[in-house]
């Protein structure tokens, strides 16, 4: 199973003619994804990598049943691809950009919503690194070797520490079932608490590493939904404990502005959610290990 | 990217919010002239950095006379001021704003920031303004309104009523009200700002409104349609090093440690500096080298991270994925050739190409210590200090 994206899953890539989108595409294709088109306006009828290019989401969908997109779009028009690839029901959008401006955001979030829920577009990201499902497929700017098919569930909000991770429990032999990076973005398409119900209903998942860090509300939301609906063990690192208070690190997100968004503040509202906390972040893949039942702990 | 008081009334009044009247001074002499223009009579001098508590730092006082604007502009002009918000540095001082003394009867608190949870831009108010926000959430958190505006309709003027009545405004100053509050929210909306606040928004002798300080901030990632904004920046008031790593695409933060820090990505530079605190030691800055680093770019992180005197570790630590382990190692080789560096170096390596970059460092026969893991690499770092902090 999975989530979000599996074998079956069709993926179109929007701004797949472009330099970043031709590399990354051809990864995807090798790992075994199932790229069937890419979007450029003004491109329609090209071939890129033996994928026909269209020059709107709704003649790609119409044409190849895509269910799924990938931006590799610039920060200034990236609000209009994902809104293009809701309106033409694209299921579940990745965007990797970074540097959207909030308020392009704002926008995004308000026109998901007039879509009724059936046929709602889930949106992951911007700036974020991707989803995979190891041995599956992928859409987005992760290394996917690292990545060991199994049954513990990824979910954070920076690329390279989800990396870290997985190459953590890679090590002690622990593989993925999904692996979601949720993005560094103070406004953002799903959230650690959207995933983590996916996560729930993943009949393929045994267990979660939710990655968080300074800054924002969804560290604080996702404790509270663990705590009183989730059954499967869930352990979280908080990054950022050296982090100075309103200074930005480096993600736009990731700026401690209020009570409750230090990574300290974090570690204690998640460990009163029953969250086991990685004292620190090389032993991410230990404490995973530890939550696991015996048949998955090397 | 924030801007100076000044400034921002200047775009303030323009949408329609009432502020004192007021000139800009660069010199003593500017600061008397502009003290004569008002009338001569009482006014207000007032330090332009970006930095809260000015006020008490000494950045602000009520002159009586001419000769004292100008005496005290000599004093605050060239000085630094160090506010609580400023770090030990402190900000430079090279404009004044000279304005009208005001009357004040009441101080109101005002500000429009984005609202994460509900993803909205929210007002914050209180009748009890004139001290910081935060202190306010602390000493006095009864006091404040929250309102959340819905963007499709913007601020409507009943909402912006209801918060003049909770806040205890009468008579015309509720109109006055109605009209400051949709000026902010425009101003906000259309010029992609991140934070307005007026603080104080006073009310006078006379009863009306009035902006006597204010401050905005806007999203970075707008300024490419913002022309106007951009123009308003002030490198002055950048931590130089800061603004260095930036004009080179680095996302680079001081801090007071001596373990200097080049990391891709900024979850993972942010787990770094906190394993090398776990280790016992302290990161002397952040920095995201970010995705597809070249070697030149290494470099420029080395002689940014470099910059910062109080540095006598350096740690690398780069998990690739877009990024290439091989790249990573020429640049770090290349750096040790280019600016001469006389100091332990640390390299992790994970990812991407790792083997190539592995093999790069290794017969590269410079004094470059390698680690497998995050953990060995700060435990590394922590003991290559030369001359190591007492805990």
């Amino acid at each position: 199973m999975a989530i979000l994206i599996d074998e079956n899953t069709k993926v179109l890539v929007q701004g797949m003619s472009g330099r970043i989108g031709q590399f990354h595409t051809q990864e995807m294709i090798e790992a075994g994804t199932r790229v069937v088109a890419g979007v450029t306006p003004g491109r329609g009828g090209t071939t890129v990598l033996n994928r026909p290019v269209f020059d709107t989401v709704r003649e790609a969908v119409a044409a190849t049943g895509a269910d799924a997109s990938l931006l590799f779009v610039p920060p200034a028009t990236a609000a209009d691809a994902m809104m293009e690839a809701a309106d033409a029901g694209i299921k579940t959008c990745v965007c990797v950009t970074d540097g959207i401006p909030a308020q392009d955001m704002m926008k995004v979030k308000r026109f998901l919503r007039r879509y009724p829920a059936d046929r709602k577009m889930r949106l992951i990201g911007p700036n974020c690194a991707g989803i995979i499902s190891p041995g599956k497929g992928f859409m987005g700017i992760m290394p996917p070797r690292i990545y060991m098919p199994g049954r513990v569930g990824i979910v954070g909000r920076s690329g390279t520490l989800g990396y870290e991770a997985a190459s953590q429990m890679s090590a002690k032999g622990i593989g993925i079932s999904s692996s979601i990076g949720i993005g560094g973005d103070p406004i953002n398409g799903s959230s650690f608490k959207d995933i983590l119900q996916l996560f729930e209903a993943d009949p393929d998942t045994d267990a979660v590493m939710m990655i968080g860090e300074i800054g924002g509300p969804q560290e604080a939301e996702a404790a509270g939904y663990v705590r009183d609906h989730m059954t499967k063990p869930v352990v979280a690192y908080v990054a950022g404990l050296t982090a100075p208070k309103g200074r930005k690190m480096g993600h736009a997100g990731a700026i401690i502005s209020a009570f409750g968004e230090s990574a300290q503040e974090k570690v204690t509202i998640l460990q009163e959610a029953g969250i086991t906390v990685a004292p620190n972040p090389s032993a991410m893949g230990e404490t995973i290990a530890r939550v696991l039942p015996h048949r998955h702990a090397a | 990217m924030d801007i100076h008081e000044h400034q921002a009334k200047d775009i303030l009044a323009k949408f329609g919010v009432p502020v004192p009247r007021g000139y800009l001074a660069y010199s003593p002499e500017q600061a008397a002239y502009a003290a004569r223009q008002l009338g001569g009579a009482a006014c207000v001098v007032k330090a332009q950095i970006h930095s809260g508590g000015r006020g008490e730092a000494g950045g602000v006082r009520l002159c009586r006379s001419e000769g004292e604007v100008r005496d005290y502009a000599g004093d605050l002009l060239g000085r630094t001021l160090v506010t609580k918000q400023t770090g030990a540095a402190g900000k430079p001082v090279h404009r004044l704003w000279i304005e009208e003394a005001t009357d004040i009867r009441q101080e109101i608190y005002l500000g429009f920031v984005l609202d994460r949870k509900s993803e909205r831009i929210m007002i914050v108010a209180s009748g009890h303004g004139g001290m910081e926000i935060e202190d306010l959430a602390e000493t006095d958190p009864e006091s404040l309104v929250r309102m959340v505006v819905d963007p499709a309709a913007g601020l409507v003027e009943f909402q912006a009523r209801e918060l003049a009545f909770k806040l205890g405004l009468k008579g015309p100053q509720v109109g006055q009200m109605v009209t400051t509050l949709r000026a902010c929210y425009r101003a906000y909306r259309d010029l992609d700002a991140m934070m307005v606040e007026i603080n104080p928004l006073a009310i006078t002798g006379t009863g009306d409104l009035v902006a006597l300080d204010a401050k905005m901030s806007f999203d970075t990632n707008a300024l490419f349609r913002r022309d106007q904004v951009a123009a308003l920046r002030d490198p002055g008031q950048e931590d130089p090093r800061e603004a260095m790593a930036a004009d080179n695409g680095l996302a680079y933060v001081g801090l007071d440690g001596d373990i200097g820090c080049i990391i891709n990505g900024a979850g993972l530079a942010m787990a770094t500096m906190d394993m090398i605190k776990l280790a016992g030691g302290e990161p002397a800055n952040f920095l995201d080298i970010g995705g597809g680093a070249s070697p030149d770019r290494v470099v420029t992180a080395f002689r940014t991270v470099l910059a910062d005197p109080n540095v006598s570790v350096i740690l690398v630590n780069i998990f690739a994925g877009i990024n290439r382990c091989d790249w990573i190692a020429r640049g770090v080789v290349q750096a040790y050739q280019e600016v001469g560096l006389s100091i332990p170096v640390i390299v992790r390596l994970s990812g991407t190409n790792v083997e190539e970059g592995r093999a790069i460092i290794r017969k590269s026969g410079l004094p470059l210590l390698s680690a497998d893991t995050l953990a060995e690499a700060a435990e590394a770092a922590v003991a290559s200090r030369p001359h190591p902090v007492a805990a």
